[in-house]
């Protein structure tokens, strides 16, 4: 079965969506003629030219400013915020405009915007680089927010994304950008988890970088005896929790991973929605395993900042032994 | 400071205060006589609806509401030299414009009552969203023009944004980035002299917002804001410009808010009634009423025929702002997204339910 590598799905995914409709267009800080600097838009320019794909000046409000005006226009923007933390200068473009637009016209436009940011830590990154803004974004009404942890979801679900007429957050985690994994395999889709293992014991849910990790853990708790069921959301809006209530109501147990801090993240909704759904099925409380409530650390110390293995199978031992 | 507006040597004005064409305006503005008294209507129409929405928000009808009040001319102007195809992207206080892009005086009027957000007509009348966050907006024309050099389109585009609107950060980069661009995109400032309290002399300490220009490397003009003329034909030498691929313009038109920021603000707080009785006598009706005069284009059958459309229009508004039936509350769910999600059908049975105990 032939391989390839996040950077090389999200590429082909953007070249595929760039032929299928001109009114793609695909901008950012040095998307043109480098191609990104993880290469994820190499030879877009190349081949499309410089009204497809172009090189924008330093200004992240700027490039999604640019975004709304454009998708007003019927162009189907796909900017790219070059880091996750450069997200942040342009959070006012991001919330106010591209998730209000719709509603403020009362539903008269499109905003058919696909936000691609390279997202999450774990790679060595310096500061403000290895940042979870999901978060912020899945709280803001009008955002649809697409997390793939695979190359072949990354692949499909940037095509879906591209095709949504909806404004959708992409972030893509960087540090599974580069391992190669198999091409055809079944894929997630927008609003519709994956479970990446079945299992009978406990269910762990997550989402991009920290999938990985999540299977890493099921594997060693399969040789301790525990059977682990691992659900990829594959998007936090929408969010499938039919998927992951199924899946508790059948292991009884749950433990959400992440790596965006743990106070009010992700992982607190999760628990909320299936203690709501799925009460008296539950044989121990809701965890999480995540970052930590500070600012993402030296790159020295992410390590042990990031959920791993250890941390995950924790959670899995406090469940089981509850 | 202010009174640099009667003797600044480089402000292009074709009108000067006292009503008489000025001594180097030998500008061919090719406007004809009907298009002349077009303008006096509009601005007309413009400061007696602008009376009626403070009217209606003093008797309770509107939540809030900002007067364009000593405005009339640069909106009006300005908006007069745009064509259909064109798109404006304006702040909130442009209701001249508005009324120039035919967008209905309701509309508004349900807006500042609360009925409804953003509206106004951005598909039928080009004519963007009210934009509250300050200069946000100048991003998305700059976008809307970008896309006009993508695909080739004809059109030009406006960004309305004031003098306080210049100190933000989106404001220098939408500038930038439509000169980069070469968009074909105009940002028409209104530099009102305040931005609610601040004085435009401690907004910026360029020596004038238009000087700006240059540094962004674009054509940079100021112009009397209280000119209809003047704002006209500033508009319209940027418009042709851009339609002929010369890029953007920076317009600073100088004007004076004469009433308060919104409904709300207590302007004698931060500015003398001195200063505001000055500007009061730069009045851009009286003004362009006089030169009307000096041009036999003026008469009390113009002026009874401008009145009566205003008040005709003031009156529908009046009508239909305090006969607007509540919003559908169960509505807030329609636009979220193109679908609603789960959690929103949840969401939205969860209100009709709530509604539905509150009626039986």
């Amino acid at each position: 079965m032939s391989e390839w590598t996040m950077v090389a799905a999200l590429n082909e995914a953007l070249i595929d969506a760039t032929a299928a409709d001109e009114s793609v267009v695909v901008f950012g800080e040095d998307v043109g003629r480098l191609g990104g600097v993880f290469r994820v838009t190499d030879g877009i320019q190349a081949r499309f030219g410089p009204k497809r794909c172009f090189d924008t000046p330093l200004a992240e409000s700027g490039i999604v400013g640019l975004a709304v005006g454009l998708a007003l226009r019927g162009f189907r923007p796909v900017p790219e915020i070059q880091f996750d933390a450069f997200t942040y200068p342009a959070f006012e473009q991001i919330v106010s405009h591209l998730a209000k637009y719709r509603s403020r016209t009362q539903g008269r436009v499109d905003l058919p915007v696909t936000l691609r940011v390279p997202s999450f830590g774990g790679v060595g990154a310096p500061e403000h680089h290895s940042e979870s803004p999901e978060t912020y974004l899945a709280h803001t009404a009008g955002l649809k927010v697409v997390i793939p942890s695979t190359p072949a979801d990354a692949y499909a679900l940037l095509r879906e994304s591209i095709e949504l007429d909806d404004p959708v957050v992409f972030l893509e985690p960087k540090s599974r950008y580069w391992q190669a994994m198999p091409r055809d395999v079944p894929t997630g889709s927008i609003g519709r988890a994956v479970v990446r293992r079945p299992g009978r014991d406990v269910t762990i849910v997550s989402y991009g970088p920290t999938v990985a990790t999540a299977l890493s853990a099921a594997d060693v708790a399969s040789e301790l005896g525990w059977d682990i069921e691992v659900i990829d959301l594959c998007s936090l809006v929408p969010l499938d929790m039919d998927s992951v209530v199924a899946s508790v109501e059948r292991t009884g147990r749950c433990v959400v991973v992440h790596e965006a801090p743990r106070t009010l993240g992700p992982g607190a909704e999760i628990a909320a929605l299936v203690q709501e759904r799925a009460f008296l099925r539950l044989r121990s409380p809701v965890l999480r395993a995540t970052g930590f409530d500070t600012p993402y650390p030296p790159a020295r110390t992410e390590g042990r900042w990031l959920p791993d293995v250890e941390r995950v199978l924790g959670c899995v031992e406090q469940a089981v032994a509850y | 400071m202010t009174q640099t507006i009667v003797t600044e040597p480089d402000l292009f004005r074709i009108i000067g205060p006292d009503g008489f064409r000025v001594s180097n305006g030998d500008v061919d503005v090719r406007l004809s006589d009907d298009d002349m008294v077009a303008l006096y209507e509009q601005m007309v129409v413009t400061r007696v609806l602008d009376q009626e929405f403070v009217n209606l928000q003093r008797q309770g009808q509107l939540g809030l509401y900002p007067s364009c009040r000593g405005q009339e001319a640069a909106q009006v102007g300005s908006a007069f030299a745009l064509s259909p195809e064109d798109w404006v992207f304006p702040q909130y206080r442009e209701l001249g414009v508005f009324l120039g892009r035919g967008v209905d005086p309701l509309g508004i009027g349900l807006l500042w009552r609360g009925t409804v957000h953003g509206g106004l007509g951005l598909l039928e009348r080009r004519c963007a969203p009210v934009c509250v966050p300050i200069a946000t907006h100048s991003l998305h024309a700059v976008g809307m023009a970008l896309g006009a050099v993508l695909d080739g389109g004809r059109d030009v585009s406006v960004a309305y944004i004031g003098d306080g609107a210049t100190s933000e950060g989106d404001a220098h980069e939408a500038l930038n980035l439509a000169a980069v661009f070469g968009a074909p995109c105009i940002f028409f400032v209104q530099n009102n002299h305040w931005a609610i309290s601040v004085p435009v002399s401690e907004q910026t300490r360029s020596a004038s917002i238009a000087a700006k220009a240059s540094a962004y490397g674009m054509a940079g003009i100021r112009c009397d804001g209280n000119d209809v003329l003047a704002c006209y034909m500033a508009t319209r030498r940027a418009v042709e410009a851009a339609r002929a691929g010369g890029g953007p313009t920076l317009i600073e038109a100088v004007t004076y808010r004469i009433a308060g920021h919104t409904t709300s603000d207590d302007p004698r707080r931060y500015r003398s009634d001195a200063e505001v009785e000055r500007w009061r006598a730069l009045d851009p009706l009286s003004r362009y009423q006089a030169f009307l005069r000096q041009e036999a284009l003026w008469s009390e059958d113009v002026e009874v025929r401008c009145r009566g459309r205003a008040s005709a229009l003031a009156e529908g508004l009046r009508q239909g702002v305090t006969g607007a039936p509540e919003p559908d509350p169960s509505r807030i769910f329609d636009a979220v997204f193109r679908w609603p999600t789960p959690a929103l059908r949840e969401q939205a049975a969860q209100l009709a339910a709530e509604m539905g105990r509150e009626t039986s």
